[in-house]
């Protein structure tokens, strides 16, 4: 007894000390990358800036640009963006050593481990010379004070323990290696892509942990907290651009719309925040690189059981609600200049992806493509949310899955709700 | 020659076909996105009500716009159907609205008895200078229709939704511009005294200019954040 006692206490002893020294060898990675040499460039670091969308998830709804504070629903809990302007409560005397450091080694300024909300397994591909133009733009702007909020994470996921095993597990630092395999564009639209526009951040295929395959992981997923699905890039039935002409993609990378391809929810948002800024050579090296993603279909979950009554009730809902705009076969409309208006939605993969969620998403909540330079006057959708419950949403993706020539598999009540309780932040 | 012919008359015989009803390139085709909830005079609906939008000022309407975007005021499905809109974009689509002339709703018959009724007339047409509250005419007109570019009108609009754009306004769900006049108003004035004044007000028959005024008659007794360009 005497013995066992000793045994545990000492088990216990080993493992506090492997968590410590876990943390230990996370906090204190270090490598041997000087700062750049290269004059430091403020316009650089404001396309840097804008190309990795920093804005979009350091700025809350209505608040100082970059000045933090917006909740960022994750499966754990929500986090909250710090202040990245050089206030007291922000970056202040960050030098460019410690923005190195939190870019390439997800650690703040005090050695604490950064939530992995922070893309820290993409920023770390970032160089040097980038990194250091950042931290120069960044120190540039209005200081805004604004105290960082606490996140609000479930025991022990925001512990930094947890985080030190998180990274053990699924991070390891290193700036971006060029494929020789490839030409430079490609190897630019994945530095960029893996990068600092950290699109596995969303489209990753994620595991129970929150973790990835790395940052070329585009395997697709839920957000949850959000509702959307963030398609995968690997299958061209999902959100993949394999098969996209080059200049479809350029555009809708660029103005968010093109041949009736409208980027919707978030990814609106990641146009508006990122893409569009993108100069010709990077966005002709990010079409490169996308259209070049290997081919990988999802699997499929199997749709609900058939429902001939349940797809009639969604043919109605359709005609009612849906064909003005839509066209009574799903053809879409056109504007004058013969571009769509209203996307065509036979062949949509928005209906026919395996997941319904953007689709059951897109008819509750409506939308606009993003209002862009390039097509500044987007037709938008309204809600539904209003005139159809839970059970015609489900008719009414049924019937555009199994319409037109779709063969997507029907959608029942029970999913409705199931993905709008996903969308509901945890 | 020949073949330009033919190219000519296939490019006639194929328009029609393709561009079949273009889709109008106007405000109002891309407005419906906005009147499918709010309806041609705003309209109830089971889950809330939507206010009309109609011969509004177009500063108002942007300004909530603005509002919803930023999140001043809490709307779940506006907030998010406006948010990838510009600026410029927004502006087009309030000038749209502002630019309807549509009849108004008759008044509501108030339930309370006169001597509150005219209480509430007395408080809206001169306020109550012991308590800083504005009369609502000095900036809302003197025939309670609005003044351009930015401050609505107070009729035709229904009780419900007066209580609750006031009630909002109190419990901090409905916000505007810093400083925000109308927060301070609607929590200075009394359960009662809203009850009474938001009766006043949906009982009213629309002026025979149901316009809002060209501009602010006297410069507003408070600062409003909202007034300010």
């Amino acid at each position: 007894m005497k013995r066992l006692l000793i045994g545990l206490a000492l088990l216990a002893v080993l493992a506090v000390a492997a968590g410590f020294a876990l943390l230990a060898w996370q906090r204190g990675l270090s490598d041997a990358t000087p700062p750049s040499t290269v004059p430091v460039s403020l316009e650089r670091g404001a396309y840097l800036a804008a190309v990795g969308n920093c804005a979009g998830c350091h700025t809350a709804r209505g608040g100082a640009r970059l000045a933090g504070g917006r909740p960022i629903p994750t499966p754990f809990g929500t986090v909250f963006s710090p202040n990245l302007t050089p206030d007291a409560t922000g970056l202040a005397g960050w030098s460019a050593d410690d923005f190195w450091g939190a870019l390439h080694f997800g650690r703040s300024r005090d050695g604490r481990l950064l939530v992995p909300a922070h893309p820290v397994t993409n920023t770390t591909l970032v160089t040097r010379e980038d990194a250091d133009a950042l931290h120069a733009w960044l120190q540039a702007q209005p200081a805004v004070a604004a105290p960082r909020r606490e996140h609000e994470l479930r025991w022990p996921y925001g512990s930094q323990l947890a985080l030190a095993a998180w990274r053990a597990l699924y991070f390891k630092p290193g700036i971006y290696r060029a494929d020789p395999a490839h030409d430079a564009a490609w190897n630019r639209g994945a530095y960029l892509s893996q990068g600092l526009a950290h699109c596995s951040a969303c489209h990753a295929g994620r595991d129970a942990l929150g973790g990835d395959r790395g940052a070329a992981d585009f395997r697709g997923g839920l957000l949850s907290g959000l509702g959307w699905v963030a398609p995968s890039l690997l299958d061209p039935a999902e959100a993949g651009v394999q098969r996209w002409p080059a200049e479809t993609l350029r555009r809708w990378l660029h103005d968010g719309y093109a041949e009736g391809h409208a980027a919707l929810g978030p990814m609106g948002e990641v146009v508006l925040g990122s893409t569009a800024a993108l100069n010709e050579a990077d966005l002709a090296a990010m079409t490169a690189y996308l259209r070049a993603l290997p081919e990988q279909a999802v699997a499929r979950p199997e749709g609900a059981e058939p429902n001939p009554r349940r797809r009639e009730r969604g043919a109605g809902l359709y005609r009612d609600h849906c064909a003005a705009c839509h066209g009574e076969r799903g053809e879409g409309r056109r504007d004058a200049s013969g571009a769509f208006a209203y996307p065509a939605l036979a062949g949509s993969r928005t209906v026919t992806q395996a997941s319904a969620a953007n689709l059951i998403r897109v008819i509750e909540r409506g939308g606009f493509a993003p209002a862009t330079a390039g097509h500044p006057r987007p037709y938008g959708m309204p809600p539904f949310a209003g005139v159809l419950g839970a059970e015609d949403l489900a008719a009414l993706a049924s019937h555009l899955r199994e319409s037109f020539g779709h063969r997507a598999g029907e959608v029942d009540t029970v999913e409705v709700l199931r993905l709008r309780s996903a969308a509901a932040a945890h | 020659m020949a073949s330009l012919l033919v190219r000519l008359l296939t490019a006639l015989l194929w328009a029609p076909a393709v561009l079949a009803q273009p889709v109008p390139d106007t405000l109002a085709q891309r407005a419906l996105a906005c009147t499918g909830c709010h309806g041609k005079e705003g309209r109830a609906a089971p889950d809330g009500y939507y206010p009309r939008l109609a011969g509004k000022p177009a500063g108002y309407l942007y300004n909530q716009l603005l509002n919803f975007r930023d999140g001043r005021r809490d709307y779940g499905l506006m907030s998010e159907l406006i948010a990838p809109l510009s600026d410029a974009y927004l502006k087009e689509l309030a000038g749209h609205f502002a630019s309807l002339d549509l009849t108004y709703p008759p008044p509501q018959k108030p339930t309370l008895p006169a001597p509150e009724l005219a209480r509430a007339e007395a408080l809206i047409r001169t306020g109550d200078s012991a308590r800083k509250l504005p009369a609502c005419t000095a900036c809302h007109g003197e025939r309670l229709t609005g003044a351009q570019p930015t401050v609505p009108g107070l009729l035709g609009l229904s009780r419900d939704y007066l209580n609750g754009q006031l009630g909002a306004w109190r419990s901090g769900q409905r916000r505007a511009k810093a400083p925000d006049c109308m927060e301070k108003i609607a929590r200075t004035l009394t359960e009662a005294e809203i009850n009474a004044v938001t009766q006043f007000l949906a009982g009213q028959p629309m002026p025979a200019d149901a316009h809002p005024a060209p501009a602010l008659a006297t410069p507003a007794p408070v600062r409003c954040g909202s007034l300010e360009p």
